[in-house]
């Protein structure tokens, strides 16, 4: 068969530097290509050469032939929209918020002259209700912000279908949403694909992805392809040293972790905790509320790491939050070690809340940029112990070297550390402390696998040898899988199930946590998955009941 | 970015003066701001005669010759005026900031980091501030304390509050909402010390930029009232009450309403100019 798209010896180049150095692959019709590697490895920039919307000052070499012409030759403009669609990470940024759906949708068909206004509507649409959204007419007199996340990257796709494009390159389609939500679009994205016979390229970091949409893989680091081929190869027999480190990498859901029994001494207990977050009432508006927790109950042992897992406004980071005390709930104690924090204030709660610290999502805004690193992580010496200067010092060089970072890092500010450098200073700064519990926020979703794997791996070991407990608040239940002891699951402000992790991952027992698990990518093609179950939005609620020793399911 | 590299990286902000000479516009406002500061401060060696000094020529005398910028109605020297000006329009334009920003500051953070009744109380009375115009509330303070220079200057001040009150809100506000802020309460820092160690200094780089660009504004409305003899007293050669002095006299010696009222526009544009130049090289280096 010809190929759609053959590109061969892409290069890009910024001035002197090179971003992106021969790439060759070709997509032909129907096929899946997965482009993967990780932020800098110059896959978004292979993308965007393709569609002719390289920054000013790049340039692009090489051939990149499409319907008879170079894509890349500076004489063409690639054929947007109606030969090449593009989808973006996040969908907001390819939709106007001020206008209707509609008017967006049906503008694209009339620019392109490809038909006349009454067409334009019906077959937009046809195209709605092709993508899976509800209730079409409707969803045109409706502004993006009116939807979801998962339903405006439905009508990203729907826009890009309507021009009919022969290959449709989506850079992180599914990042920005939730997995239940991401297994979704990336069934629709198969089944277009099967349908209508394009060549998809599919720009992602997740190793899990690939292995469910990939036909064939371009595994590409700073610039360079490091390995090319079918994704069974690929996963199977990985020829780059660089492929098998990445795979090594990544944590699977399907992996058996041995984690110790830890012996029942509750550390921390939240109980009937209510938090309800007010729209801001303004002087004229009533007080309007979104019940972020609702009667949730919590225990945490001495030693162990649990993870609270769950989606977007599943409350998970809220409770987080109320634990740490960095949130007031409005019903409720939290009881660590028999004292509880909620009735405290003033300077008792501050002697008592170094007990439990916090590790934050995003590295960049977890530092103070205007302290050095040493100062950010002697603070809590400064507050708690009085240690002389050089004391002090030593315990900074100490905790640095626990976190892999030389001693000279002291001097420097936030700015000059990546973001893994920086999230393993945020972690010094919390263990310097002397805390007893320590509650990570998501604290590897910002970075890369390997760096993550590197992250994950120094939180296990301090949590050992510091002696800790562990919060870890997660969306991503391979992670959890690799990391927790025990797991509970929220959704809407509720815990859905709590139990060990074994028995949880072997035996989910809620509809809601067999769905989770169902539907998380995992790094192994031999385990596609098939046309999932769409999940429906009821789930039961009711009080949990034990189902097995320390194995708790909500009726 | 390797452990070893930048082994000397200067202290934060590294390298500010060269980013700020960089910029066009900070490096030709740092040359007018710093141009003006010398003529202010050696006022009494550059001046060639006595600013207060009457009949030191002829009267209406038109520049040029043996007085550069020409003589006023009363025959005094206007370049010596304009340089002795220079001198109050400065000293006017600092103190009104300084009143504004201290206590603007000071009610923006207290409320971003108080939150609650205290933060409704200091931000709604902002508000109400803030629908009178700038020069009402400075008029009716020079109502109550009486027409001087110090007063014009503390009007501008006070009036000036408002605003200053509500940016440094805004701004204190998305840093306190930052997870370092929350970190530092976690470990047990106390008010005093996350005002002052963490949101100060977070904040300052933003209010540095806007009291710059506010000097300008103060000069003007200083001048502005004193142009309505409700500022500067006679003899004073303040450049808005010498631009009030020389009205009747337009058609006659329009070099005395034009000079006065060229020195204000340089020294507004040389503070605008070093105001922007400021906010582009005070910029963190964060994210790139």
């Amino acid at each position: 068969m010809n190929a759609l798209l053959s590109v061969t010896n892409l290069s890009v180049s910024l001035g002197d530097t090179t971003l992106v150095e021969s790439i060759a692959f070709d997509l032909e019709p129907g096929e899946v290509l997965c482009i993967v590697g990780e932020s800098g490895s110059g896959k978004s920039m292979t993308a965007k050469a393709l569609m002719g919307l390289l920054p000013p000052k790049a340039a692009a070499q090489g051939k990149a032939m499409f319907d008879g012409m170079n894509l890349l030759s500076e004489e063409v403009t690639p054929p947007r929209g109606t030969g090449i669609g593009l989808i973006f990470q996040e969908p907001m940024t390819a939709l106007t918020p001020v206008l209707t759906i509609g008017l967006q949708l049906t503008e694209a068909l009339e620019t392109h002259g490809l038909c006349q206004k009454d067409e334009a509507y019906e077959r937009a649409v046809a195209m709605l209700e092709r993508v899976g959204i509800p209730e079409p007419e409707t969803r045109m007199r409706q502004y993006p912000h009116e939807l979801s996340g998962g339903m405006r990257q439905r009508v990203v796709i729907a826009m890009m279908m309507l021009l009919g494009p022969r290959v449709l390159i989506a850079d992180e389609p599914t990042t920005a949403l939730d997995v239940t939500v991401q297994a979704q679009i990336l069934d629709l994205l198969r089944e277009i694909v099967r349908d209508t016979q394009i060549g998809l390229i599919l720009i992602t970091h997740d190793m899990g992805v690939v292995a469910e949409m990939a036909d064939h893989v371009l595994v590409m680091r700073a610039g360079k392809a490091e390995e090319f081929g079918k994704v069974a190869e690929i996963f199977s027999a990985p020829k780059a040293a660089y492929t098998r480190d990445l795979l090594d990498a990544v944590p699977r859901i399907d992996s058996i972790s041995i984690r110790e029994d830890v012996a029942s001494d509750v550390l921390l207990s939240a109980q009937n905790i209510s938090k309800t977050f007010n729209m801001r009432g303004s002087l004229f508006a009533g007080q309007r509320g979104q019940k972020a927790l609702d009667d949730v109950s919590l225990d945490i042992q001495r030693g162990e790491t649990l993870a609270l897992v769950g989606e977007s406004g599943s409350g998970k980071t809220t409770l987080g939050h109320v634990i740490a005390r960095l949130t007031d709930a409005e019903a409720g104690k939290v009881l660590m070690n028999g004292t509880d924090l909620t009735a405290l204030s003033g300077r008792a709660l501050q002697a008592e809340r170094r007990a439990v610290q916090m590790v934050f999502q995003d590295p960049y805004a977890s530092l103070d940029p205007r302290q050095s690193i040493g100062r950010t992580i002697a603070e809590p010496m400064i507050i708690h112990e009085s240690l002389s200067k050089d004391e002090r010092q030593s315990r900074v060089f100490d905790l640095l070297e626990k976190v892999d970072l030389s001693p000279d890092a002291a001097r420097r500010y936030p700015h000059e550390f990546s973001g893994g450098q920086r999230q393993r200073i945020a972690i010094a700064r919390a263990i310097a402390a002397r805390p007893t519990l320590v509650v990570a926020d998501e604290p590897t979703s910002a970075l890369d696998v390997s760096i993550q794997a590197r992250v994950l791996d120094l939180l296990d070991a301090l949590k050992r040898s510091e002696k800790l407990t562990m919060l870890f608040i997660s969306h991503d239940l391979a992670v959890v899988r690799q990391i927790a002891d025990r797991v509970a699951v929220m959704r809407n402000g509720r815990i859905l199930e709590m139990g060990p992790a074994s028995a949880l991952f072997a035996d989910p027992k809620h509809p809601y946590t067999r769905a989770l698990i169902d539907v998380a990518p995992v790094p192994d093609p031999t385990r596609k998955h098939g046309v999932r179950p769409v999940l429906k939005g009821d789930y039961p609620v009711g009080p949990l009941s034990e189902v097995s020793a320390g194995h708790w399911v909500a009726a | 970015m390797s452990m070893s590299a930048q082994q000397d990286a200067p202290k934060a902000p590294p390298g500010f003066l060269r980013r700020l000479l960089r910029s066009p516009s900070g490096a030709i406002g740092l040359g007018i701001v710093l141009l003006l500061l010398f003529f202010a401060i050696f006022a009494e060696m550059l001046a060639p005669y006595n600013p207060n000094k009457m009949g030191a020529g002829g009267r209406f005398l038109p520049p040029g010759g043996k007085h550069l910028l020409g003589t006023d109605e009363f025959g005094r020297d206007m370049f010596s005026r304009i340089l002795f000006g220079s001198r109050i329009t400065l000293l006017i334009g600092a103190v009104a900031v300084g009143i504004s920003l201290t206590i603007g500051m000071a009610v923006g953070m207290i409320a971003a980091f108080r939150r609650g009744w205290i933060e409704a109380i200091l931000m709604r009375s902002t508000d109400v501030l803030f629908s009178f115009t700038e020069t009402l509330i400075a008029l009716s303070f020079v109502a109550v304390l009486g027409p001087s220079l110090q007063n014009a200057g503390i009007a501008v001040g006070v009036a000036g509050i408002p605003f200053y009150a509500r940016t440094c809100y805004a701004a204190a506000l998305v840093e306190t909402s930052k997870p370092y802020f929350e970190a530092s309460i976690s470990a047990g820092a106390r008010p005093a010390r996350l005002v002052m160690v963490h949101l100060l200094p977070n904040v300052l780089p933003t209010m540095i930029v806007v009291a710059t660009l506010g000097v300008s504004t103060a000069i003007l409305a200083a001048a502005g009232l004193s142009f309505l003899g409700l500022g500067a007293q006679p003899p004073t050669s303040e450049w808005g009450y010498m631009l009030a002095g020389s009205r009747d006299y337009i058609n006659r010696a329009p070099w005395l309403m034009t000079i006065p009222g060229i020195a204000i526009a340089i020294t507004v544009l040389g503070f605008n100019l070093l105001g922007d130049g400021l906010r582009t090289s005070l910029d963190p280096v964060e994210r790139k």
